[in-house]
């Protein structure tokens, strides 16, 4: 699990801030054998430990490019949503995460470019290119994106910690795009913070009602807006004490 | 008639049964598509559906043997414990007790049930487990809610590994002139058991009035209670010639089951009622969680197995 630590975790501190992009935005166009048994072998882990169940309350699982934005509660996170995508969506929905991490070795290099399709931001801090443009790429691409806004993850009893600019960056950047919020429901008991070995606990995703960007909503408006309606789809059967 | 000509009646007679109630289901189906839509009967089409996969798994394990009943109880008792410890309020502290609780004590008990080591099974979890989770959970420091979160995972243990596995131990039993045929007395618990809860469920549908306890679970009725366990009654003390009981002792065994099974599933809705949560899960589509499925079967499996053990074993 620890190879799956850190780039996800740290994309959105990447969003805000002002770095380059290499050319990672190319999607492979085929599956091997090897990038299929891999998804299956994640896909098939995530099932046994959280028996996941999406419920797609505000919008449907439609092709069309969106933000996904969702709760950040433990490295994993971007596997569960994309445990609960279809296989035509997994194709189109790509997690943003650190190139720093995510490029390191060969078998992570492996897991974000053929498995999981991430977008990789690069956080150098020389500017090549702005990541929010790169992010608007994927998006003007017909992908989808999926985000963390918190930039990092609860370790404290917070439900949800402030969110980073960067979402309503690229949200303005491309207003048009269906920002929709992603609660994940108990992944942080199923595997905090700095343990190893993950506990088996029944968890959810639930796809909330899109939203959309105003002409005039300023920064902290459009966070608070977004931030309140990710808040109202937990289902707290989570009742940690 | 030899045990597997036993078991294969066994299965299609329970085949058969549901064949009936596929019909009737679809019968209901097509005389409410005209009025429009019924979800009573849509929650019975799907119950339905999945009472085939269930009947389907059983089938599965009992033609492994012995280590496809244990392994198929293992699993349940991996995710019934996985639905109940999802509700439980737990604290960062209790991760490695809840690891220990998953990936130790759960698979031991199976293995000593495949070993059929009855001393320690008896009180491995009782005993073993009740000392040393709560020493783990102290050396991790954290002392708040200290006692409900220990006494809470004790519980869950017990239920859903503990009482679970009474089920699969029948396997040890050396009862004379019952040799090869224990799977069928896995068969007969789990037959008249569930037969109560879906006639029970029946009963109060057609002719439920008066409420045993609202507050806990306002579909259990005086009419269902009696009428689900006197008919399951019955069906235990027709299904005599698999076990080693005679018809009336066969009956007066399922009387005990069926009242500890009603009452199985009483207490876990009192649980559910106070955690502000219908079921215990999805996975079981119609029924709810596993938990929702075998609460009855936890409180009955134990007392079964002492009573059988107690006056039909050596």
């Amino acid at each position: 699990m620890g190879a799956l630590d850190g780039g996800a975790v740290e994309a959105c501190h990447a969003c805000s801030s002002q770095v380059p992009s290499l050319a990672l935005n190319r999607l492979p166009n085929t599956s091997s054998i090897k990038v299929i048994a891999t998804a299956a072998a994640f896909t098939g882990l995530a099932r046994c430990f959280t028996s996941v169940r999406a419920h797609w309350l505000g919008c449907a699982p439609e092709l069309v490019p969106r933000i996904y934005f969702a709760n950040h509660t433990s490295h994993v996170d971007f596997v569960l949503i994309w445990t609960v995508l279809s296989p035509a969506q997994r194709r189109v929905v790509r997690p943003v995460a650190g190139a720093d991490y995510w490029l390191a070795n060969r078998l992570r290099r492996f897991l974000s470019e053929q498995v999981f399709r991430a977008v990789l931001i690069d956080r150098n801090p020389e500017p090549l290119r702005h990541p929010i443009a790169q992010m608007a790429d994927v998006l003007d691409a017909g992908s989808s994106l999926i985000v963390f806004p918190e930039g990092t993850r609860k370790t404290g009893p917070e439900r949800l910690l402030p969110f980073k600019s960067g979402l309503y960056h690229l949200a303005r950047s491309r207003p048009h795009v269906e920002v929709v919020p992603v609660w994940i429901e108990n992944l942080s008991r199923v595997m905090p913070k700095g343990e190893i070995v993950p506990i088996p606990l029944l968890c959810s995703v639930t796809f909330g009602t899109p939203l959309r960007v105003s002409e005039d909503e300023d920064k902290t408006a459009f966070l608070d807006r977004t931030r309140h309606a990710l808040l109202e789809l937990r289902r707290d059967r989570n009742i940690a004490p | 008639m030899t045990a597997t000509g036993q078991g294969v009646a066994l299965f299609a007679g329970i085949a058969a049964v549901l064949v009936v109630a596929s019909m009737i289901g679809v019968m209901l189906q097509r005389r409410e598509a005209t009025t429009g839509r019924n979800a009573v009967i849509e929650n019975l089409n799907s119950r339905i559906k999945t009472w085939w996969a269930i009947l389907l798994a059983f089938w599965l394990a009992f033609w492994l043997g012995k280590a496809g009943a244990i392994a198929l109880f293992g699993l349940a008792s991996f995710a019934s414990l996985r639905e109940f410890l999802t509700l439980t309020p737990t604290r960062r502290a209790d991760h490695l007790v809840l690891a220990i609780a998953f990936f130790v004590v759960l698979p031991l008990q199976y293995y000593l049930i495949w070993i059929k080591w009855y001393e320690l099974f008896l009180i491995f979890i009782p005993v073993y487990a009740f000392l040393l989770l709560p020493i783990v959970a102290a050396l991790r420091g954290d002392t708040v809610a200290f006692m409900p979160r220990v006494a809470e995972v004790q519980w869950g243990l017990m239920i859903c590994v503990f009482c679970l596995s009474h089920v699969p131990a029948l396997l040890t039993l050396d009862i004379p002139g019952y040799e090869g045929r224990h799977l069928l007395l896995i068969g007969f618990v789990m037959i008249v058991v569930q037969f109560n809860d879906v006639l029970q469920y029946v009963w109060g549908k057609l002719i439920g009035r008066r409420k045993i306890a609202p507050q806990v679970s306002p579909s259990k009725t005086v009419e269902g209670l009696v009428g689900g366990v006197l008919s399951a009654t019955l069906v235990g003390m027709a299904l005599w010639w698999i076990t080693p009981f005679s018809p009336w002792q066969a009956g007066a065994i399922a009387l005990v089951i069926n009242l500890m099974g009603f009452f199985g599933g009483l207490v876990m809705s009192a649980i559910k009622r106070d955690r502000g949560v219908k079921d215990w899960g999805e996975t079981l589509k119609g029924h709810g969680g596993i938990l929702d499925r075998l609460d009855s079967i936890v409180f009955a499996a134990p007392i079964f197995f002492h009573l059988t053990r107690l006056w039909w074993a050596v």
